[in-house]
């Protein structure tokens, strides 16, 4: 086993680790926000599903990643805006919803991926990288953490301005009360329903961003359904963080290396299977589940619609 | 009556409106296209029969998510029950025809289908009776985890490898499910009418089904009552992911007596809308299930015949579930109007 772990090996692992990791992170912590604030987004692959859609058609046809990025994410809070209307204002069943939008997206993406491209799947083209210079000399790490496009970095950041938020701001407060106990905050003077919509409408941005980031930068080009259970995964992460980004992240890259190992041994030459590789990371979260699950915390008031003076 | 009707016809009718609409916006004439469904899956001798076999896992599947859903368990795992559980069938059954007769071997393929599929569903039972996580997530988990294991099986330990295309042992046509009268429908619609009927009376008219009900609607006063939720909660994973499994094997028993690798029609979250629709009435279910299957089996003809992707079913049932929704909160404000 020993001439396995090669340095083209390792640096493969972690380079794939990160690839599929970010878009997991960036979902994952978006969940999380709509977790604390008591909406249970089980749309969240829908939307993740809308913004690869989008942030792959808008980067074909401009040629910029950083405009596919922002249009991926607005076509994830497209979706969420949906789920904000029927959920958070009209306290329409969550569950529900969240499963129509993410059939509804499916069917969506695929017949206009279908009417756009008929059966072909154009490329875009190589990803430009931001290389932050002595860092990506490092060997093995080098090339995997420090020669990322430059979303990759700020995805990174995202986890400590939103553990920030939770922690020191009224805005983290706020998101709390809204899923712990939503009366107090409508008695302290704060509007429960706006705080959730704009809580979901954060995680669809964050989720389209993800979507977008399998798409133009993991992938290189769309196919239908090609999110393929990654926002479920991200649901789980949220749920075993228990309201602690960091922990997203390290959830996230443990998966992104389970995930990356299949690849990257398929690279040193070890020949799996690609349904054993597909089957790697959910038997990964039933694992944690079975061993972590009396550790994951879920706001009391998830999933309950808010009336006012209603007990 | 009247009023329960009209609450069921308006969101069908919305959801035809509107994904008329959007097969208008991508240059596709809607009429056409449900006059197009409606010849091929009702109105055509060949058609109507693919809707009736068609409707067979379906219901089985239905009638899975009746128990669950009345228990206040959501099983989005039918997927993944549903396709080890043909698994399941589609490797056993060619071995044990050699030595057996056809009705014993598929009477022990089913038995053992269901065992299969409520094994499956052991995991989030565990889970959910444990530590009470939320079964949504797990039974999704479990339901990516079974669809990939069922083909690892069908690839490696059960291949066939006298044919092409990965798939399992060939079950000969005159060993399958019995086919009705003179027409090529086989005898599994009637298992799942009897699963539908069955299941209907045991939740509305039993004892037993009396204290799943109670369970889905407030766990903690059926604790205080005396009941033992967690051995319900175990029950109903059981029973439920039984009947999907049992879907599974009819399927392969009577259409394809064999099971090939990457097959998997994913009925499960197509038939969650249904079982809403019908407000987890088993005989509602059944009109329902029909009305789905005219569709599915018309919508295939019409993906070859106009070139309208068969994506199109899954976006009018998303736009079914979301008018459905809608109807019952107008239903609900309306309704807290009256008392105020």
């Amino acid at each position: 086993m020993d001439g396995l772990f090669t340095e083209a090996f390792v640096t493969s692992l972690f380079f794939g680790a990160v690839t599929v990791g970010i878009p997991l992170l960036l979902a994952g912590i978006g969940e999380q926000i709509s977790e604390k604030a008591g909406v249970l987004n089980i749309g969240l692959e829908g939307m993740m599903l809308m913004g690869a859609y989008g942030g792959f058609v808008t980067a074909y046809y401009s040629d910029s990643f950083w405009l596919g990025f922002l249009v991926g994410g607005v076509s994830g809070m497209v979706v969420a805006s949906l789920m904000v209307l029927f959920c958070v204002f009209l306290s329409m069943n969550q569950i529900v919803i969240g499963i129509a939008l993410t059939i509804g997206v499916e069917g969506l993406t695929a017949l206009l991926h279908h009417f756009q491209f008929s059966r072909t799947y154009p490329r875009l083209s190589e990803v430009p990288s931001m290389d932050i210079p002595l860092l990506q000399e490092i060997p093995v790490i080098g090339h995997a953490f420090f020669e990322r496009h430059a979303i990759v970095y700020l995805a990174v950041l995202l986890v400590v301005v939103v553990a920030w938020l939770f922690k020191r701001t009224h805005v983290g407060l706020n998101l709390q009360a809204a899923g712990d106990k939503p009366a107090a905050l409508d008695a302290a003077g704060v509007d429960v329903k706006i705080t959730r919509a704009a809580a979901v409408l954060t995680t669809g941005f964050l989720a389209g961003l993800g979507g977008a980031f399998m798409a133009n930068i993991g992938a290189g080009l769309f196919v239908p359904f090609m999110t393929h259970g990654n926002g479920f995964i991200a649901i789980v992460l949220a749920m075993l963080a228990r309201g602690h980004p960091l922990w997203v992240l390290f959830g996230a890259t443990l998966f992104g290396v389970s995930l990356a190992l299949t690849t990257a041994l398929q690279v040193a030459g070890v020949n799996i299977p690609t349904d054993v590789v597909q089957m790697l990371p959910f038997a990964m979260v039933i694992l944690v589940l079975i061993l972590f699950a009396r550790h994951s915390y879920l706001p009391p008031a998830l999933g309950l619609p808010y009336h006012r003076g209603e007990r | 009556m009247m009023f329960s009707v009209l609450r069921v016809l308006v969101p069908i009718i919305l959801a035809l409106v509107v994904g008329g609409l959007i097969l208008l916006a991508l240059g596709k004439d809607p009429i056409a296209y449900y006059e197009y469904v409606l010849q091929r899956g009702l109105f055509s001798w060949s058609g109507f029969q693919q809707t009736i076999i068609r409707a067979a896992p379906l219901l089985l599947i239905a009638s899975g998510l009746i128990v669950a859903f009345r228990a206040g368990i959501w099983n989005l795992g039918v997927d993944g029950q549903f396709l080890l559980a043909a698994v399941a069938a589609a490797a056993l059954a060619p071995i044990l025809i050699t030595a057996l007769p056809s009705w014993l071997t598929i009477i022990i393929c089913c038995v053992v289908s269901i065992l299969v599929a409520a094994l499956w569903s052991l995991i989030p039972a565990f889970l959910k009776a444990q530590y009470g996580l939320n079964e949504i997530v797990t039974t999704l988990m479990m339901t990516f985890l079974g669809i990939s294991f069922a083909n690892v099986l069908v690839k490696l330990p059960f291949n066939d490898p006298t044919n092409s295309v990965p798939q399992t042992e060939i079950l000969p046509v005159a060993d399958r499910l019995g086919r009705l009268f003179d027409t090529t429908i086989h005898s599994g619609i009637i298992i799942a009418l009897a699963a539908v009927f069955l299941v209907h009376f045991v939740m509305t008219r039993t004892s037993f089904g009396l204290r799943l009900q109670i369970v889905g609607a407030n766990p903690r006063a059926a604790r205080h009552a005396g009941l033992n939720v967690g051995r319900l909660t175990y029950a109903t994973f059981a029973l439920s992911a039984g009947l999907t499994g049992l879907g599974g094997a009819v399927e392969i028993l009577g259409v394809w007596g064999t099971m090939r690798a990457d097959w998997n029609p994913a009925y499960g979250l197509l038939v969650v809308p249904l079982v809403f629709l019908a407000r987890f009435n088993g005989i509602a279910v059944i009109g329902f299930t029909l009305f789905f299957a005219i569709l599915m089996i018309g919508g295939e003809s019409a993906s070859r015949r106009l070139g309208v992707p068969n994506f199109y079913v899954l976006v009018l049932v998303a736009l079914l579930l979301t008018f459905l929704a809608l109807v019952e909160y107008l239903d609900h404000v309306s309704r807290q109007r009256k008392k105020a």
